[in-house]
């Protein structure tokens, strides 16, 4: 549901050359308004297409001033509710709040390592090149068990 | 000098790697991490290879897994593969290539263990929480192949993952692929690939050996049910547009089961996942009168053999909906997901904090993978412990990893037993173009692959791609068509707008250019009408196909006047673009397949029966770039897996 920046928490990400929120959407929809001429504020991003708008949240949640909320499609929900994150490096927190005024609030873990730790080929065996057209190995070696006898032309 | 490059004048860089890898989703990414040993390896026997990754975004939140997952959907654990295969087989009705299903559920959990390892929490049966995969950890299964995760951050995890087994000077995002060119000396083989930055003024030309393409399936080549400020919510990620099958297909590879789509029937207007519910929670679907319709309408799987595959209470996922479709065309819906009682089972035997997880869980697995449907709960004051939610068909999407199987037609591996010739014809995962491979959402004929066994289809087609730019060390590609003429034919949208913005008063209002936006609500509008869309319950038949084809061909032609007005739009031009082939494609092989085969997807009312005798079989197409011609044919099926 179309993403909307605030105006009063929008820094532009402080004229860097890419914004955090048109780095990572994924369907190009966050622009930065350089002069204030397509929206009237300068520096600040906007939604260019909220129509294609898939409500990832990918922008939301890095966003360095969480600036970067949600309204929820008008033609489709009623108005009044929102989802908001806060995501960490460990875990993320969530407030929903509904239309009637309820809320709910819930965390959960995202990740068991500290981020950028991971390490692809640490503790890897290398491959062999004799290897390379042996389908039932990848270089890691740790081919699942099968039964062989399961087929037909066994 | 760069000053002088702008809109309409771009700067062309032109490189040359020995593999382009096109996509940086799940599957990409696993090539990524694959790949680079064997050319560290390759590199000790003195053959340098060069290897590039391109995405249209940035790989961290990429894809269809950009939200997050709540469950890795592909885990063998204590299954044996060929018990996957037969799932597959009878989820697919029947027909799918059983050696690369084989070939991805031998290999998956591997993948899945080193995701944990980088870092995703996978959720543990007590007492062995803390306990890896890797180490004999149980984890919880919300089905017999699926894992539950907190996946929020599945995507950064792997991304980061691949990235750094990549470097970072081999991966360029924000460039969007447009096509492929095969090469001048051999038109059966591939030399190069076309595409521009959406971020600045330049467009690039590769030139290769081989190529992965991976770029997932396809979205809105249908009218979606929401068509207003909603239209971005399908239930697929709107930004991958079918450019795999397009491209592969204008090259002359061969496409497999284009007829086959997904239809995921999920929480109404938010999309939301409701596998965690049926299989998880254990709720139950109901009609409006409060009836189980799984029960009340079993008689109808007896008709028309639809029932053919149906195993006890296991039946694949277009007759579940099948089922459904009935009910809402007798006007016995709404259909609900009954979650109060689900929640109060579940909840009869627990204390207050057990429940307070469960309720936790519940909105976990929205939160994790589709947000919007909270949006949607929270609008309309919804707790699923006190109220129950609609349920409903999506609109049809294109892909070959989920409960769907288009895509292209590959060669597999050469060590299954049974496996005939005409499933292999040279290196794994490679098309039927000479260089050009796929993986994921790609491959065609083997769906049920999941987040972890198109990870894994990657990893499968990187070794292949080793091989195969290490047997042609010393041959150079030399690309078919001339730079000039790829720049020109990339910004024929831009020139169509410079040319003609000044003609009238209203930007968008013009007889000389289309805006990208108006070709895609035509091209849905065609296909939802006439091909099986929403809007005729998913029912089609020759008549209407052929009136769809006129249309579409007129489709066709109108593509070269797209506009442009900026890069943005330059993007959705090529999208739709894209999207028409996909579409294309789909519609000539529904029109082929004289059967209905995945009823519940869609169903051919001139051709109501499920028919083995003449349709157990592939139907395989290649598109003829020189005269625009499709031709369709049959291909042999073959049980590889005992029963
Ligand atoms: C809503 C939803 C829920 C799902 N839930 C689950 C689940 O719970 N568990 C599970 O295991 N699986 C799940 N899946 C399936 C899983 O996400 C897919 O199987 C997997 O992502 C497919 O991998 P892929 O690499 O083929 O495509 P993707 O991961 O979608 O990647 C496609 C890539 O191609 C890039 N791209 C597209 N076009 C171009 C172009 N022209 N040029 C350059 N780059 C391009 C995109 O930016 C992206 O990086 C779900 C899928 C969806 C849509
Ligand atoms: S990421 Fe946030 S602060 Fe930065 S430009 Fe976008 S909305 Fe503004
Ligand atoms: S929510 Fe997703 S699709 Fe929408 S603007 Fe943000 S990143 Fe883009």
């Amino acid at each position: 549901m179309p993403t909307y920046v605030r105006t009063d928490k929008c820094d532009g990400c402080k004229g860097q050359d890419k914004t955090a929120c048109m780095y990572i959407c994924p369907h190009d929809l966050m622009k930065l308004d350089m002069d204030g001429s397509e929206t009237g504020h300068a520096m600040k991003a906007w939604n260019q297409e909220p129509e294609q708008c898939w409500e990832c949240y990918s922008c939301v949640k890095i966003c360095p001033q969480q600036a970067i909320e949600v309204r929820h499609y008008a033609d489709v929900v009623p108005l009044g509710a929102s989802v908001q994150p806060l995501r960490g490096t460990d875990s993320i927190m969530w407030s929903i709040k509904f239309r009637n005024g309820t809320m709910k609030r819930f965390k959960f873990p995202i990740r068991t390592t500290p981020e950028g730790s991971a390490d692809p080929y640490g503790n890897m065996p290398e491959p062999v090149m004799d290897e390379i057209e042996n389908h039932s190995l990848l270089f890691t070696r740790q081919t699942h068990q099968y039964d062989m006898s399961q087929f037909i032309e066994s | 000098m760069t000053e002088e490059y702008g809109f309409g004048n771009p700067e062309i860089i032109e490189e040359e790697v020995d593999i382009l890898l096109i996509g940086g989703g799940m599957a990409a990414c696993g090539a990524g991490f694959e790949i680079m040993q064997w050319i560290e390896e390759a590199r000790k026997q003195g053959v340098d290879l060069k290897v590039k990754l391109v995405d249209k975004a940035a790989m961290d939140r990429s894809g269809a897994v950009a939200q997050g997952l709540s469950a890795i959907n592909t885990y063998m654990g204590e299954n044996d593969p060929s018990d996957y295969v037969r799932y597959v087989r009878q989820d697919l009705m029947g027909i799918v290539r059983e050696d690369l299903v084989f070939d991805v559920g031998r290999h998956v959990d591997d993948s899945v263990h080193n995701f944990e390892k980088w870092g995703l929490p996978i959720w543990k049966q007590p007492g062995d929480e803390g306990k890896p995969l890797a180490d004999g950890g149980k984890p919880v299964r919300s089905g017999r192949w699926q894992i539950m995760i907190n996946g929020e951050s599945y995507k950064w995890i792997v991304a980061e993952a691949a990235k750094k087994s990549l470097g970072l000077e081999n991966i360029q995002e924000r460039v969007f692929i447009i096509r492929l060119v095969t090469d001048k000396n051999d038109p059966t083989r591939i030399a190069g690939a076309a595409g521009f930055s959406v971020r600045d003024h330049k467009l690039y030309i590769y030139r290769f050996k081989c190529c992965l393409m991976a770029a997932g399936g396809a979205v809105n080549v249908f009218r979606p049910r929401s068509v207003g400020e909603g239209t971005g919510r399908a239930w697929y990620p709107v930004w991958n547009a079918g450019s795999t099958y397009a491209m592969a297909a204008e090259v002359g590879a061969e496409l497999t089961l284009m007829e086959n789509r997904f239809v995921p029937a999920r929480f109404k207007d938010g999309y939301g996942p409701v596998g965690a519910w049926f299989l998880l929670f254990k709720a139950q679907a109901m009609n409006a009168a409060g009836e189980d319709y799984q029960t009340r309408n079993a008689d109808l799987l007896q008709k028309n053999g639809y029932g053919k595959y149906v195993k006890g209470h296991a039946m694949g996922t277009c007759l579940r909906n099948h089922l459904m479709m009935h009910e809402m065309k007798e006007g016995r819906g709404p259909i609900f997901m009954d979650t109060p009682t689900a929640m109060k089972n579940l909840a009869a035997n627990m204390t207050p904090r057990e429940i307070k997880h469960l309720e936790a869980e519940a909105w976990e697995d929205f939160l994790d993978m589709t947000i919007g449907q909270c949006g949607v709960w929270a609008g309309e004051n919804i707790e699923p412990d006190k109220e129950m939610s609609e349920l409903m068909p999506t609109e049809p999407y294109l892909l070959g990893s989920h409960a769907g199987c288009a895509g292209i037609w590959c060669s597999g591996p050469d060590d299954v037993p049974g496996t005939p010739e005409h499933y292999h014809w040279g290196y794994n995962r490679m098309t039927t173009v000479k260089g050009l491979f796929s993986a994921g959402d790609g491959v065609g004929a083997s769906g049920h692959k999941f987040s972890s066994g198109s990870f894994t289809e990657g990893r499968i087609a990187a070794k292949a791609l080793v091989k195969f730019a290490m047997d042609n060390r010393d041959w150079k590609p030399e690309m078919e068509r001339s730079v000039d003429d790829l720049v020109q034919e990339i910004y024929r949208p831009v020139r169509n707008f410079l040319e003609h913005k000044d003609y009238t008063t209203a930007i968008d209002i013009n007889p000389h250019y289309i805006t990208p936006k108006m070709f895609q609500f035509r091209l849905q509008k065609v296909m939802d009408e006439y091909v099986a869309g929403v809007s005729t319950m998913y029912q089609t038949n020759a008549a209407m196909l052929k009136v769809a084809e006129k249309k579409l061909d007129m489709l066709r032609e109108d593509s070269l006047k797209m506009r442009a007005k900026d890069l943005h739009e330059l993007l959705r031009a090529w999208e739709n673009y894209h999207r028409l082939f996909a579409a294309f494609a789909h519609m000539k092989h529904i029109q082929f397949r004289e059967e209905t085969r995945y009823p519940g997807y869609y169903y051919r009312t001139d051709h109501l029966d499920l028919d083995d005798d003449n349709w157990r079989c592939f139907v395989n197409s290649t598109y003829n770039r020189d005269t625009g011609e499709w031709s369709l044919k049959k291909v042999d099926w073959k049980q590889l897996v005992k029963e």
